[in-house]
């Protein structure tokens, strides 16, 4: 909300200047987005007269104009304005004056006529982002004098971030009360006089839903002056506040609104049909506001109806049928309690935001709606002249929001917030908020005004307590907990641990967005999502992810998309699986690889990645669980996997990740010119370890016993080792293939495999003869397994 | 015949100009091996009258150990020559940059996360997680925050058809956490949040930390201090705080807390307060007995203060050339 500096200290009186003001707000809670300063460096322009005005002879758009600025002797002034009139009042700048944007004047010719000074726009002189041309300035103001002083300049405008709890300080007088209730400054009485009844009009208003309409006050005022104008202090002050001018009726609802908070409407009365009656609106009414946008009503919201239907959506905006115009002499001012029940999120409902449904959405004050006809009278009586009818102020109490008394606890206040706030500072601070305190044993019976209707609880009162004690104030006190310590757990691995191991084989991370495109998805899960946004950014971010591929792959693609050949990423994220209400959130570590094995380098041939370079790092990653479970790679297809490459990850008989090539047609999609090799592994069931079980190690020699046999392709290395091993199982330390061999002397179909055992005896020392045997017992098993042939 | 001392000479001579071992080893030979001229002349001692012979063996004697120690130490030195000409030769270029693999990197939100992680669990926090994919009634009403309240309409919600959404915050956590666990309870819970919005300052998923302490006499006083202590350590040195009254639904009295930055700017870095009796009593704890402190921290917003990123949406591009400046 922009506030008028000047405006705000007519209502409080304080010694703060505007930097401290601005500091006090926000250590209030109102914190202040901006202080705009305005009318500075424009001490030196003073009101002028445009006495006569001619066209220049050789300039179509500009004009001969002479001045009078109160100088005795008419000035030549070129205008290219195209308001300039004979007559008008206007700003003028001297030769010699500097304006607020660094322009200095000078005596010139322009277009061969000599130019004595300027007329200025509100731009020009820094009051303003919009002009029609030079700015016009009341016919009574007095030619010479300077401009600041008709217009109470300087002044700033404080752009104020309200909380959505303070909906009282949407106006001069909220904030105003905030600001004395913190330094003690006097506030503006906000009574205000009643007009005197010079007609017996009255508009019949009939409350035949008063949960929805407690309170409706009104005015009928008759025979008002159209021709008249908004004054200039009032436009100024609107302007400041961000609001142009309209008409005098619609400036002064505007106008008391900013003032006092409670947003006020005008009926045309000759518009209005029969009895006004507030209620929700029905099935299938249609209403056209005064944008003339038609709306088809909801029955959740409250409209403002006559005999004719709706004529006005209720705190949000009135109704084109009965809207005033410049002619309208007749008419009824509203000004209503719409409760925020009602009216919260109606105006959004409908694509609308108003000042008036801001305010009342975040509450206004419960009595203030009689006040704020009464100010709204006084304005337009003095403006426009009229005969005010009697005050229509119809009240159902019981509907209306009341406030209970609240307990406040002394030791409650000093336990939250930690530390001892004197008694008397504490009944001061009540009392400035207007909150009736009454001293009871251990604390404080407190009734908070009408338009604290935020106050409803102890820990309300705690916080205003806080607020104006100030948060600074509250001292640092280390607390001890009674929580116990947390467990550092070895059930499984810490993620940051698999991190570290994944940069350490040179991944980097990155983090992509949880939602993608449908196609997407369901080209990496092959499956529909059935978790889809309602309203989504992008239809590219539509949907919850099913894999981490596709981020990570597009990631891919817009790295080597700009020259990055070489690229290798993991992220740790969840992925989204089943159906909205039964959903499964799963955390996954993802990878990709593409490009060389290395990053280019001397004396070593490049080598791009291959499905053994990928599945060390995911084996990497299983090294560290300290398990009995074997894992196990099994050939597998997969939607987005290149048959022949793709393998399911097993630990034990469960499924826990997948790896695999890219497959090239979707590799093509992305433009990525080279292999990519992927991973997935879902993190909780992969990552399942137990504290290290130490055993005594062997102080017994090992012996290294090689064999190789020749086996069809088709037999897995897996099944050869299990084999292998399976054999002398306490003997056999470890089986590892150390060669592979297809080609000359093996024939077609066939492969040579070497194996390497390590035997080791816990108890002794293994002798030849032991070693033979267990060799002649595992190529024994190889060949009735395999029919395997030993290769000689 | 030759003098003795003259075929010294001779030998002394010729082991010095011999230039590697091979020759060293010839001169050998033609002195001392079993054809050599000392080895022929104490051969020839048979021939010299009994008296001389035990003189002139002794002489010959002398002059066999003189040449081998001259021997021996020319191959010594020769020896050493050759390695250290083999060692020069195998010398390398230690300016040429190691092969094999080099290292990756964390993602810097990661990376300031882990960070957060590790300065609160040193105080004694555990660290929680919850569903990115919320209830209405976790995110919004179990904190305060009931149907038709304005900070709903700021939120800039991502929902799904049914009612579901994407949590807007980690506060939902906070709710589990204390059902599940009860209290007292310590916990922060980092993770991925979002909002419907997008431009140069938001993005629409972005991370938060959540923390909660509830205890039997927590203060405003203890979030105070403990927010001090997390901020100085974050960023590794003093630092002036400003707490600021502010409104959440689920805390009160709530706060902003903005750090003095740069030139003397106050930045905003996170949102606290007392835990609401509601939320409390809506999670069945007893609000008389116990108070707490909650605290939502935008990692984000660390991040780049602590990294000096200056826009937001660079985290998320995944520009390989950006993100290999955190390793």
């Amino acid at each position: 909300m922009k506030i008028s500096e000047s405006w705000l200290r007519e209502w409080v009186n304080t010694d703060l200047d505007s930097e401290s003001l601005g500091h006090q707000l926000t250590m209030l809670g109102h914190e202040v987005d901006g202080i705009e300063h305005q009318g500075q460096g424009i001490e030196d322009i003073v009101i002028a007269a445009v006495v006569e005005v001619e066209k220049h002879p050789d300039a179509d758009k500009l004009s001969l104009c002479k001045v009078d600025a109160g100088d005795g002797e008419l000035v030549d002034v070129v205008c290219g304005a195209p308001n300039v009139v004979q007559g008008m009042k206007t700003p003028f700048a001297r030769p010699g004056v500097t304006l607020p944007n660094g322009m200095k004047l000078r005596k010139a010719k322009i277009r061969g006529v000599v130019s004595n000074g300027m007329l200025c726009s509100a731009i020009e002189i820094g009051l303003g982002d919009e002009s029609d041309g030079i700015m016009r300035l009341p016919q009574d103001a007095e030619v010479g004098a300077r401009l600041v002083d008709l217009l109470n300049l300087p002044d700033a405008v404080i752009d104020l971030d309200l909380t959505p709890n303070r909906g009282d300080c949407f106006s001069v007088l909220g904030v105003a009360r905030d600001v004395a209730a913190l330094t003690g400054g006097k506030l503006k009485d906000a009574a205000i006089d009643a007009s005197e009844a010079t007609i017996r009009d009255e508009q019949a208003v009939e409350l035949v839903e008063p949960e929805a309409c407690p309170r409706f006050a009104g005015r009928v005022i008759r025979g008002i002056d159209t021709k008249a104008e908004t004054p200039l202090w009032m436009t100024e002050r609107l302007r400041r506040s961000g609001l142009r001018s309209i008409s005098p009726v619609v400036d002064i609802t505007n106008y008391v609104m900013l003032e006092l908070g409670q947003p006020l409407h005008a009926y045309d009365l000759a518009r209005i049909k029969g009895a006004i009656r507030p209620r929700l609106a029905r099935q299938g009414e249609k209403l056209v506001l005064l944008d003339e946008k038609e709306l088809h009503l909801k029955t959740d919201t409250l409209v403002v109806t006559d005999d004719s239907g709706p004529i006005g959506l209720a705190g949000i905006m009135g109704g084109l049928s009965t809207a005033v115009s410049d002619n309208s002499s007749n008419i009824f001012f509203e000004a209503a309690f719409w409760p925020q029940d009602f009216m919260a999120g109606r105006a959004r409902a409908y694509g609308l935001h108003t000042d008036a449904s801001l305010r009342f959405e975040r509450g206004v004050d419960p009595s203030g709606q009689a006040r704020a006809i009464e100010r709204a009278t006084q304005l337009l009586l003095e403006i426009a002249g009229g005969e005010a009818g009697p005050l229509t102020d119809i009240v159902v109490a019981e509907s209306l929001p009341h406030q209970e008394k609240i307990i406040l606890r002394e030791n409650r206040l000093a336990r939250l917030l930690g530390v001892e706030i004197d008694s008397g500072q504490v009944k001061q601070i009540l009392t400035r908020l207007a909150m009736k305190v009454e001293v009871i044993d251990g604390g404080w019976g407190v009734l908070a005004p009408p338009h604290r209707f935020d106050m409803a609880i102890e820990a309300d009162l705690i916080e205003e307590i806080a607020r104006l004690h100030g948060y600074d104030s509250i001292p640092e006190t280390t607390g001890f907990s009674q929580a116990p310590l947390q467990t550092v757990t070895e059930s499984h691995i810490d993620l940051e641990r698999v991190a570290a191991t994944m940069v350490a084989r040179d991944y980097q991370e990155v983090i992509t967005y949880s939602f993608i495109s449908s196609d997407a998805n369901l080209a990496f899960s092959g499956e529909e999502s059935e978790l889809v946004l309602s309203n989504p950014i992008s239809s590219e971010m539509s949907v919850m992810r099913a894999s981490l591929w596709p981020g990570l792959v597009s990631a891919a693609a817009a790295n080597t998309a700009r020259q990055q050949d070489r690229v290798r990423l993991f992220e740790i994220s969840k992925s989204f699986h089943g159906k909205l209400g039964a959903h499964e959130e799963v955390l996954r570590i993802g990878a990709l690889v593409t490009g060389p094995v290395h990053h280019e380098q001397w004396g070593s041939s490049s080598k791009s990645v291959d499905f053994y370079d990928v599945k060390a790092d995911v084996e990497a990653l299983l090294s560290l669980l300290i398990t009995d479970e074997k894992f196990r790679f099994e050939k597998t297809q997969h939607v987005a996997l290149q048959p022949g490459q793709t393998a399911n990850i097993f630990r034990g008989d469960e499924l826990i990740g997948i790896v695999g090539k890219l497959h090239p047609q979707l590799a093509k999609t992305y433009d990525l010119k080279r292999a990519v090799y992927l991973f997935e592994l879902d993190a909780d069931k992969t990552l399942k370890s137990a504290a290290p079980n130490a055993k005594s190690i062997s102080k017994f020699p090992a012996i290294r016993r090689d064999i190789a046999v020749i086996v069809d392709d088709s037999v897995s290395a897996d099944d050869l080792v299990n084999a292998v091993a399976a054999t002398a199982p306490d003997l056999i330390q470890s089986v590892r293939i150390f060669d592979i061999y297809k080609g000359e002397n093996i024939e077609g179909g066939r492969k040579s495999v070497a194996i390497g055992l390590i035997l080791q005896e816990t108890s002794r020392t293994l002798t030849d003869e032991d070693a033979d045997a267990t060799m002649a017992a595992a190529l024994k098993k190889l060949e009735e397994n395999f029919a395997a042939v030993l290769r000689d | 015949m030759q003098a003795l001392s003259e075929l010294i000479d001779q030998a002394t001579s010729q082991i010095d100009a011999a230039s590697d071992l091979a020759a060293l080893d010839a001169v050998r030979v033609s002195f001392l091996g079993k054809k050599g001229e000392l080895t022929a002349r104490l051969k020839s001692l048979g021939a010299l009258p009994g008296n001389e012979r035990a003189a002139a063996g002794q002489e010959i004697n002398k002059a066999k150990q003189a040449l081998q120690t001259l021997l021996n130490a020319r191959r010594d030195a020769l020896e050493s020559a050759a390695l250290e000409q083999k060692l020069a030769a195998d010398a390398v270029d230690v300016s040429l940059p190691g092969r094999g693999r080099s290292t990756g990197g964390r993602h810097p939100v990661s990376r300031a996360q882990a960070r957060i992680e590790r300065i609160f669990t040193n105080a004694g926090f555990g660290v929680r997680s919850g569903p990115e994919i919320e209830d209405d009634f976790h995110n919004f009403t179990a904190l305060n925050i009931p149907d038709n309240h304005p900070a709903r309409a700021m939120h800039d919600t991502f929902y799904f058809p049914g009612g579901n959404l994407l949590r807007t915050h980690t506060s939902p956590v906070q709710i589990r956490s204390i059902v599940k666990e009860g209290v007292p309870i310590r916990i922060i819970a980092p993770g991925r949040v979002y909002r419907c919005d997008s431009d140069q300052t938001h993005t629409p998923m972005f991370h938060q930390v959540e923390g909660l302490v509830i205890d039997e006499n927590v203060s405003f006083a203890n979030l105070k201090a403990v927010l001090h202590q997390f901020v100085e350590a974050f960023f590794e040195r003093d630092a002036e705080l400003r707490f600021r009254p502010s409104y959440f639904p689920f805390t009160e009295p709530s706060a902003e807390v903005d750090v003095r930055w740069g030139e003397g700017k106050w930045l905003e870095i996170l949102g606290c307060g007392m835990v609401h009796p509601n939320v409390l009593e809506s999670a069945g704890i007893d609000s008389e007995k116990y108070t707490g402190y909650a605290f939502g921290i935008g990692i984000e917003r660390l991040a780049m203060l602590r990294y000096n990123v200056s826009d937001l949406r660079t985290f998320f591009e995944n520009d390989l050339r950006f993100l290999r400046q955190f390793r």
